[in-house]
């Protein structure tokens, strides 16, 4: 089986289940609650997801290092390289 | 003249360094690479030689290679050029079969990776004994310049996101064998280092593979050289999940891995190789792994 399959099964199942008690296909007599909490389930779920995946990114985008010093150093060496290379006879 | 002299003889001990510089359109960036090398080498007095493997790249990056050559001399500088673009993976093999070094420092000619941090390497495999060293830019000091919102959004999404996927679709099946081993790492680092491995580490591959290493994409890494023909010979994947590979294996051969932070600043000149079409790329590996794994 494929991850594709695995997944569309695992949605399948879960879109069947919530189906189920949404629309009440097998005439289940379900609370009236159920039903409320369950059909805009999958909006919730989305954006609990969504959030939660901003979020991380977000997080980990900004606190990367930012290495301002070691810019600046290596654009100081590179003068001095250019300057050193065309000294000894480097044409570029 | 003669306090470098001394100083070598001091390091004589046997050991010779082999730096692999493969490039493709390099022409800006290599003399000033080279530059840095042959000063942080004198400087530090390691044996050592720079091997530079241009796949023909058309903005003439060889012939300024050959003038380099002249100025430095043909025991410091070797060329082994190859007539066509033929990627990074082979262009590190084919170096490797030159090199005659017993070490072999890998890294990128475009000025990202700076020279300066090759002493620490060399003295971090000393300490140590260490297989290799590898260069991080998750931890301590490390960190990244240049890199802009969309850039680092890419680079994310590319070593969270998409390797771990990759591989943990791919299934390394016999990494999976150290469950129990991995969970109790797990406490004690989240006690231990709350944040060294959430810094845009590669969580997900670092909890399902732990490769013992923060850093798994950076190209920055010294090898005894024994172990990197070891590690070519096993790895089969290609571009950037090569380097992430040659780590994770690295771990599964019980190699020993040191790491060193390092600043990483981004290309100033030439091209990136680093798209907009990278996320399209990325869409699409991940379909056809989901289709097909
Ligand atoms: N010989 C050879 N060198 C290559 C090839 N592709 C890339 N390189 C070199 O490999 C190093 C890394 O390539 P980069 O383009 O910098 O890739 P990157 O670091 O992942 O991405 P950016 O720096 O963001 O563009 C550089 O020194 C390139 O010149 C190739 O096909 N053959
Ligand atoms: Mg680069």
């Amino acid at each position: 089986m494929t991850k594709l399959l695995q997944w569309l099964l695992g949605v399948s199942i879960l879109g069947v289940a919530w189906g189920i008690v949404t629309f009440d296909i097998l005439d289940l007599r379900l609370p009236h609650v159920y039903k409320e909490v369950a059909w805009p389930m999958p909006v919730y779920l989305l954006v609990v997801f969504g959030c939660y995946s901003l979020a991380t990114v977000g997080y980990r985008v900004a606190t990367f290092n930012d290495c301002e010093e070691a810019a600046k150093e290596l654009q100081a060496q590179i003068q001095e390289a250019k300057d050193d290379l065309k000294r000894k006879g480097l044409k570029m | 003249m003669a306090s470098r002299r001394s100083d070598t003889k001091r390091r004589g001990d046997g050991d010779k360094y082999s730096v692999l510089l493969p490039t493709y359109n390099e022409r800006e960036n290599l003399p000033l690479i080279v530059w840095l090398l042959v000063k942080y080498f004198g400087e530090s007095g390691y044996d050592y030689e720079i091997i530079v493997i241009d796949d023909g790249s058309p903005d003439g990056t060889l012939q300024v290679a050959e003038q380099l050559q002249k100025i430095y001399g043909e025991d410091k500088i070797v060329l082994r050029p190859r007539a066509q673009k033929l990627g990074l993976g082979t262009a590190y093999i084919h170096g490797i079969k030159h090199a005659k070094g017993n070490f072999i420092i890998i890294m990128d000619a475009d000025l990202s990776h700076h020279p300066k941090f090759i002493p620490e390497f060399i003295k971090k495999q000393k300490e140590g004994g260490y297989d290799l060293v590898s260069g991080t830019r998750y931890k301590g000091d490390g960190g990244v310049y240049g890199w802009d919102l969309r850039r680092k959004l890419i680079r994310y999404l590319r070593e969270d996101v998409y390797f771990p996927l990759l591989f943990s679709l791919c299934g390394l099946s016999s990494l999976w064998n150290s469950v129990n081993d991995t969970l109790l790492h797990i406490i004690s680092d989240s006690l231990t280092l709350p944040f060294s491995h959430s810094r845009g580490a590669n969580f997900i591959t670092q909890v399902l593979l732990r490769p013992g290493a923060s850093d798994l994409t950076g190209s920055f890494r010294l090898y005894k050289k024994e172990v990197l023909e070891r590690l070519v010979e096993k790895c089969v994947s290609k571009g950037y999940v090569f380097q992430m590979e040659m780590i994770v294996r690295a771990r599964q051969l019980g190699y020993t891995i040191g790491e060193v932070p390092i600043s990483f600043v981004d290309r100033v000149y030439g091209e990136s190789k680093l798209g907009g079409n990278e996320i399209v790329s990325f869409l699409k590996g991940l379909l056809t792994l989901f289709a097909t794994t």
